[in-house]
C-alpha cells in the first residue's frame, strides 16, 4: 500500500488534491442553491490548507462535495476533483468508498455524533482499518494504539476499551481525530474541529495537528469560521463569500495584506483588532440569498468600493505566484476598502 | 460549609446594584431510592456537583462585568442564579439592598432584570409574531396599554435596528444575527436594570457578531444598563467589559480591571487561558502545550481546583483551598503562591513552556 512519506520535502511541493471549477448546487423547492459556484484550489502534500467564510458561505459544501457527501437534493453539478491524479468527481461509488475514510478521511465538528456510542473506542477504531485492509488483529491494534499515541491520549492500551461517554469533550474530538489517523490517509478533512472545545483545549488540538500533518506529510483541509486560530495553523488560506472563492494566498497574504474587500473588512470585524470599548468595525448589509445570485461579484451589494464592472463576471488577478483575487480592484494601488 | 471569604468590591464611587456573598449552587447526583437509603447507611456525604461555588461579586450600577472560564466552571450557573431562573442553595443574594427572593415577589420588579441567551432559535416563541414577542410583557405588567403596543415596539425594534416591516413576522424568517436582536428588544421593552447576556454573540459569525457587539454598547449607553457578560471569548469580553472576573470550576480564581487583567495576568489559569486564546497574528505561533484535562466538577481536585494543571504547585496547593485575596488595588486572585506567577511564566521560559512528549 502507499505509505504517505515520513519524511515530507518541503523544497519540491506536490501536488495531492486539486479542485478545479467545482459546482455544488441544492434543488430546492424554492429554486436552485448554488451553495459552490466555481471554485479551484489545490493542496499540497504536508500543508494545511484552510478554508474561512461565515454561515453559507459555502465551505463546508466544498468539504462534502470533496468526499462526494452530498445528499439529495443536492449533486456536484461540475468541475473535477482530482485526488493524485484521479478524478473523484467521476468514480462510481463502489469505487469512491475505498477512498472515504481510508485515503481521504474527515473530522467533523461534533465528536459526539461521529462516535457510536454504544461500542468500545478501540472496536470504532479497528473498524475504520478493517474495512479497507486485511490485517492481522495485533497490527490492528499496534495502528489504534499509536494513533491515539500520536494525538496524546494516556495509556491508550486501557482507553481503548473505554466508550465514548467516558471521554471530555476534548478526549473525543483527539479520539475522532485518532480515528480519522488510523488508516495512514494522504489528505485529512476537518469541519470546524476545535469550535465546540473550550480555549485550552483548543489549543492542544491546533497544536496536535501541526505537529501531526509536519510528521506525516498528509495534506489537510481545515474548514473554519475563525480567522484567529486559521492565522496560527494554516499555510494558505481559502477565503469564501457566498459559494464563491474572494481570495486565496499564504496565510501571511490573507492576513498580512488582504487585497479583497471581503476579506480586509472581515479581519477589521474581529474584536481583537479593534481598541477596546470602541464601536466595532462592522460590514453593513447581510449575505445576499443564494437563491438569487447574478453573475457578478457575490460582495458587491455590501462593498463600498463597488462599480459597474462588480456586476460582470469576475476574472481573477494573480498578485503573485500564491496570491489571487477575485475582484476588479485588487491591481489597484493601496488598499481597496 | 459557611466560609467568609474576601469580598470583591465594586468600585468605591457607586453604590452596588447587586452584591452576592458566598453563593453556592450544589446539584445533587444522587436521586434514586437506593442511593439515599444507602447514603443514610453509609453516612457518606452524597455526591453532587458544586456548580458555583462560595462566589462573592458586587457589580455597581452602569458597569459591564465580564465572567470568563471553560465548560463546567460555572458561569452559566452562576448567570441563571442571577437573572433569578435558578435559585442559590447557599449564600446571599442582594438586588438594591434587597434580598432577592423578597424582591422578586413584586413582578414589576423582577423584570428589572433581564436575560439574553445564546441561542435565539430557542429563546423566541417560534409561535408568536414578534409585535407579541417584543409586546406581550409590557402590555401584561402595565408598563403600557394595549391599544399603544404597535408604536411601542415599532420603537423599540428601531432601537435594535430593525424596521417596521418585521412586525408580525414570526421567528422562523429571521437570520441569527435578527433573532438575536429581537432578543435584545424584547428585554429592553420592560424597562431593565440589569442585563445579563449569557454567551449572547457566540452562536454568531463574525460580520454578525461585530454588528450584535456595537449593538450592545449603544443601548448600554442609551438605557443606562447595568451589564454582565458572560462569556468564552476573551477578545469579545476585553472589548465590552470593565472588569473581569475568571472562573474555574465553581469557582473565582482572579478578578481585575479588564486592561491589568489582559496585560498582566496574575493566577496561573488566567495566564494559560490568555496563552491559549488564538490570536491574529503573521507570526507563526510556537505552540506551547498545554497540560492536562478540565477535572470533572463531579469530582474536583482537592484543595485548589487547578493545581493538577499548575506549573507552580507546591506541596500545600493539593491540600488548602486557596481563598480569594486582595492583591493591589481592584486585583482578587485565589492562589498560595500568587507571588510566583509574576512575572508571567511564559516570557520567562519556565511554565508551560514544556515539550509535548518530554
Amino acid at each position: 500500500m502507499s505509505e504517505p512519506c515520513a519524511n515530507p520535502q518541503p523544497s519540491k511541493p506536490e501536488t495531492l488534491l486539486e479542485v478545479e471549477k467545482l459546482n455544488t448546487w441544492f434543488f430546492t423547492r424554492k429554486g436552485v442553491v448554488k451553495s459552490v459556484r466555481d471554485v479551484s484550489f489545490h493542496v499540497e502534500k504536508g500543508e494545511v490548507l484552510s478554508v474561512v467564510g461565515e454561515s453559507g458561505s459555502g465551505k463546508s459544501v466544498t468539504g462534502l462535495s470533496i468526499l462526494r457527501l452530498i445528499d439529495q437534493p443536492g449533486r456536484i453539478v461540475s468541475g473535477a476533483i482530482r485526488f493524485n491524479g484521479t478524478d473523484l468527481a467521476t468514480l462510481s461509488e463502489e469505487e469512491m468508498r475505498s477512498y472515504r475514510g481510508n485515503r481521504i478521511a474527515m473530522i467533523f465538528q461534533n465528536p459526539m455524533m461521529t462516535l457510536n456510542p454504544v461500542q468500545r473506542i478501540g472496536d470504532q477504531m479497528a473498524e475504520a482499518i478493517s474495512e479497507h485492509e486485511d490485517l492481522p488483529q495485533s497490527e490492528v491494534m499496534r495502528r489504534c494504539i499509536e494513533a491515539l499515541k500520536a494525538v496524546g491520549i494516556p495509556s491508550p492500551e486501557e482507553r481503548m476499551k473505554a466508550y465514548p461517554h467516558e471521554f471530555s469533550g476534548g478526549m473525543r474530538q483527539r479520539i475522532v481525530i485518532a480515528t480519522a489517523l488510523v488508516t495512514q490517509p494522504d489528505l485529512i478533512i476537518a469541519d470546524e474541529p476545535t469550535t465546540a472545545l473550550d480555549v485550552t483545549i483548543q489549543a492542544q488540538i491546533i497544536h496536535q495537528t501541526r505537529k501531526l500533518i509536519d510528521e506525516t506529510g498528509a495534506g489537510m483541509i481545515w474548514v473554519s469560521h475563525d480567522l484567529a486560530t486559521v492565522s496560527e495553523l494554516a499555510d494558505r488560506v481559502v477565503v469564501m463569500y457566498a459559494g464563491a472563492v474572494m481570495e486565496i494566498g499564504t496565510t501571511a497574504e490573507i492576513i498580512g495584506s488582504p487585497r479583497h474587500p471581503y476579506t480586509q473588512q472581515l479581519l477589521n470585524s474581529v474584536p481583537s483588532r479593534n481598541e477596546p470599548g470602541k464601536e466595532l468595525f462592522q460590514i453593513p448589509g447581510m449575505m445576499p440569498s443564494l437563491l438569487s445570485l447574478g453573475e457578478g461579484c457575490a460582495f458587491a451589494s455590501r462593498c463600498s468600493a463597488r462599480r459597474p464592472a462588480c456586476d460582470q463576471p469576475i476574472p481573477p488577478e494573480h498578485l503573485s505566484a500564491t496570491h489571487t483575487v477575485w475582484c476588479v480592484r485588487a491591481k489597484e494601488e493601496g488598499d481597496a476598502a | 460549609m459557611t466560609r467568609v471569604e474576601t469580598i470583591i468590591p465594586a468600585n468605591k464611587h457607586a453604590e452596588p446594584i447587586l452584591s452576592i456573598r458566598n453563593l453556592s449552587k450544589v446539584f445533587p447526583l444522587q436521586s434514586g431510592f437506593w442511593d439515599g437509603v444507602i447514603g443514610r447507611m453509609t453516612g457518606l456525604e452524597p455526591k453532587a456537583v458544586h456548580a458555583v461555588d462560595n462566589v462573592s461579586l458586587d457589580v455597581r450600577a452602569g458597569e459591564t462585568i465580564g465572567i470568563v472560564g471553560e465548560s463546567g466552571c460555572g458561569k452559566s450557573t452562576l448567570a441563571r442564579i442571577l437573572a433569578g431562573i435558578s435559585q442559590a442553595n447557599g449564600g446571599q443574594f442582594l438586588y438594591r439592598g434587597r434580598d432577592i427572593q423578597d424582591y422578586l415577589k413584586n413582578p414589576r420588579d423582577a423584570l428589572k432584570i433581564q436575560m439574553i441567551f445564546q441561542d435565539p432559535q430557542s429563546s423566541l416563541n417560534p409561535r408568536l409574531q414578534v409585535i407579541d414577542i417584543v409586546g406581550e410583557a409590557p402590555v401584561v405588567h402595565g408598563i403600557i396599554p394595549r391599544s399603544q403596543k404597535k408604536d411601542y415596539v415599532l420603537g423599540y425594534l428601531e432601537k435594535v435596528g430593525l424596521g417596521a416591516e418585521f412586525l408580525y413576522r414570526y421567528p422562523h424568517q429571521f437570520s441569527g444575527g435578527q433573532r438575536q436582536r429581537i432578543g435584545i428588544a424584547r428585554a429592553l421593552a420592560v424597562n431593565p436594570e440589569l442585563l445579563i447576556c449569557d454567551e449572547s454573540v457566540a452562536a454568531l459569525d463574525v460580520s454578525v457578531q461585530a454588528q450584535i457587539i456595537n449593538l450592545f454598547m449603544k443601548i448600554k449607553a442609551e438605557f443606562g444598563l447595568t451589564m454582565l457578560f458572560i462569556s468564552h471569548d476573551l477578545g469579545v469580553i476585553r472589548h465590552l467589559c470593565d472588569r473581569v472576573v475568571v472562573m474555574y470550576l465553581g469557582r473565582v480564581v482572579e478578578v481585575a480591571p479588564t486592561e491589568r487583567l489582559f496585560s498582566d495576568p496574575r493566577h496561573p489559569y488566567t495566564q494559560m487561558l490568555l496563552e491559549g486564546m488564538p490570536k491574529i497574528s503573521l507570526e507563526r505561533r510556537k505552540f506551547l502545550s498545554i497540560e492536562g484535562e478540565i477535572p470533572s466538577p463531579i469530582n474536583p481536585p482537592q484543595g485548589c481546583h487547578f493545581h493538577p494543571r499548575c506549573a507552580f504547585r507546591t506541596e500545600h496547593c493539593s491540600q488548602k483551598r486557596p481563598d480569594l485575596v486582595s492583591l493591589e488595588e481592584g486585583r482578587h486572585i485565589a492562589c498560595l503562591n500568587w507571588q510566583g506567577t509574576s512575572p508571567p511564566p511564559i516570557k520567562s521560559g519556565g511554565g508551560y513552556a514544556q515539550s509535548e512528549n518530554a
